[in-house]
């Protein structure tokens, strides 16, 4: 169940280019045609979906605070978390090459088309946003972590395909001249980020409501009929008092 | 500027207008847009890219005869790294909450396009000086825009600026909102950034024709 939820939690909720804008560069230089984007966006899942697991265990047994305790009992103290940006950025360029070659090695297909994009992937946000996302959320398990950087991974993938797919299309339309190409890229954007806000109550089924009404989905649907059915009355009482007043 | 020559002070100027890199270059917007929401966090997150973008371009640049060109990348990622470890610790120290507010994002001027683009593009073939006035101009062109974007966001959002109430109490009905004005709260969500900075495009490009794109 916690699985299911980061999955669908990281791809549309806290969707890395809609919430958090990153990897906005590579998203909007790379997006002019729909089949480079879906090379980078696997490009982008493939590794975070590497590097988060492997940053979390860097975390977990030597960055964090007492995380060095499996050397002895003296080096319990340590806090080597302000190491972090440096490891975190120095696994991903290291993962980065590695795979180029092992990739280049074992699948020359994949590589070729795949291969321009693996080196713009060691500067692109959204790897480094996901490891330091994982450490600030403090994910719990390993599972959890590869969990949670293949979803971002695939939440990223959707994005930069959907774009790319209108800026195929709006090649065809009239767009004022000063927003050709990028200005109206930021406003598809912006529009695309407040349509993925609105899964953002999916999990919860909306805060404010009492947990044990939430536990049972069909005392959900009675109780949105129910307040319909207020709203409907209350219109009608408006219009009813209106009428007496006339 | 008596100080610089012509061809120096074009450095720092070009980026602040025709070549900015938000607007024209399409570099660095990963973290320039999460933080906008007010003003404050815009400044200091302008200031830390001015100090990391001036201190680095100096450093490629310095080291730019002796660093081998197949290791470059990560050569210039530890450099970033390291300026910006000491940006962060320099703001957990002197200024906790903020540096709360930013999370992450301080982190992520590591993999700020901006930086990479500037040290590949100048300070790897440039001298010390040139490239310190390049990296300044650069970095304030993108502050430039963070400000500018952060100025309306909370202007039009929350309606203060640096937490200061400038149009009125919403709660007493004081000043602008005596006559009925409202905060516009949209503005304040993230997908405002984006379009906010679109308009800014659109602007500039209708100001100078040039700029304009060919679809």
């Amino acid at each position: 169940m916690e699985h299911i939820e980061l999955f669908f939690k990281s791809i549309f909720v806290d969707n890395m280019v809609f919430a958090y804008f990153l990897g906005m560069c590579s998203y909007l230089a790379v997006s002019k045609k729909v089949s480079t984007a879906v090379g980078l966006g696997a490009a982008v899942i493939f590794v975070l979906t590497v590097t988060v697991p492997l940053n979390w265990l860097l975390d977990q047994y030597i960055l964090q605070e007492g995380a060095l305790k499996w050397l002895g009992a003296e080096y319990a103290e340590y806090d080597l978390s302000f190491l972090s940006f440096i490891l975190f950025i120095a696994t991903i360029a290291t993962m980065v090459q590695l795979v180029e070659i092992i990739v280049e090695k074992f699948s020359p297909s994949l590589y070729n088309s795949l291969g321009i994009f693996l080196p713009l992937i060691a500067v692109n946000c959204a790897i480094l946003g996901g490891s330091l996302f994982m450490q600030s959320r403090e994910i719990e398990t390993l599972g959890l972590a590869l969990n949670y950087g293949f979803s971002s991974g695939i939440g990223w993938f959707l994005a930069i395909v959907a774009i790319a797919a209108i800026r195929e299309k709006i090649r065809y339309s009239n767009v004022p001249a000063p927003l050709r190409g990028l200005g109206i890229t930021f406003i598809i954007t912006g529009l695309m980020a407040i349509g993925f806000m609105s899964f953002g109550g999916m999990l919860t089924g909306g805060d404010e409501e009492s947990p044990s009404l939430d536990s049972d989905p069909s005392n959900v649907g009675m109780k949105t009929e129910k307040v319909q059915k207020e709203s409907v009355e209350s219109t009608e009482a408006v219009s009813v008092s209106e009428i007496t007043a006339q | 500027m008596g100080l610089l020559s012509k061809k120096d002070s074009k450095l720092i100027l070009d980026p602040l207008a025709d070549d900015n890199p938000i607007t024209i270059q399409v570099l660095g917007i990963c973290s320039a847009l999460a933080i906008t929401a007010q003003l404050k966090p815009s400044i200091v997150m302008a200031v830390s890219v001015i100090f990391v973008l001036g201190v680095g371009n100096v450093v490629i640049s310095l080291m730019r005869n002796i660093i081998p060109s197949k290791i470059r990348i990560i050569v210039q990622l530890i450099v970033v790294a390291t300026l910006v470890i000491i940006v962060d610790q320099v703001l957990k120290a002197f200024a906790y909450e903020l540096s709360k507010e930013l999370s992450v994002f301080i982190g992520l001027i590591i993999t700020n396009c901006i930086i990479m683009g500037r040290f590949e593009a100048f300070a790897l073939g440039n001298g010390p000086w040139r490239s310190f006035l390049d990296g300044i101009g650069n970095a304030a062109g993108y502050g430039l825009i963070l400000i500018i974007v952060g100025f309306f966001r909370e202007l039009l959002g929350s309606g203060t600026l640096f937490g200061f109430q400038v149009m009125g109490d919403p709660v007493e009905k004081t000043g602008l909102y005596a006559i009925g004005y409202e905060n516009n709260g949209f503005m304040v969500l993230p997908p405002m950034a984006l379009i906010v900075v679109g308009l800014i495009i659109w602007v500039q490009r209708s100001r100078n024709k040039e700029l304009i794109e060919e679809n």
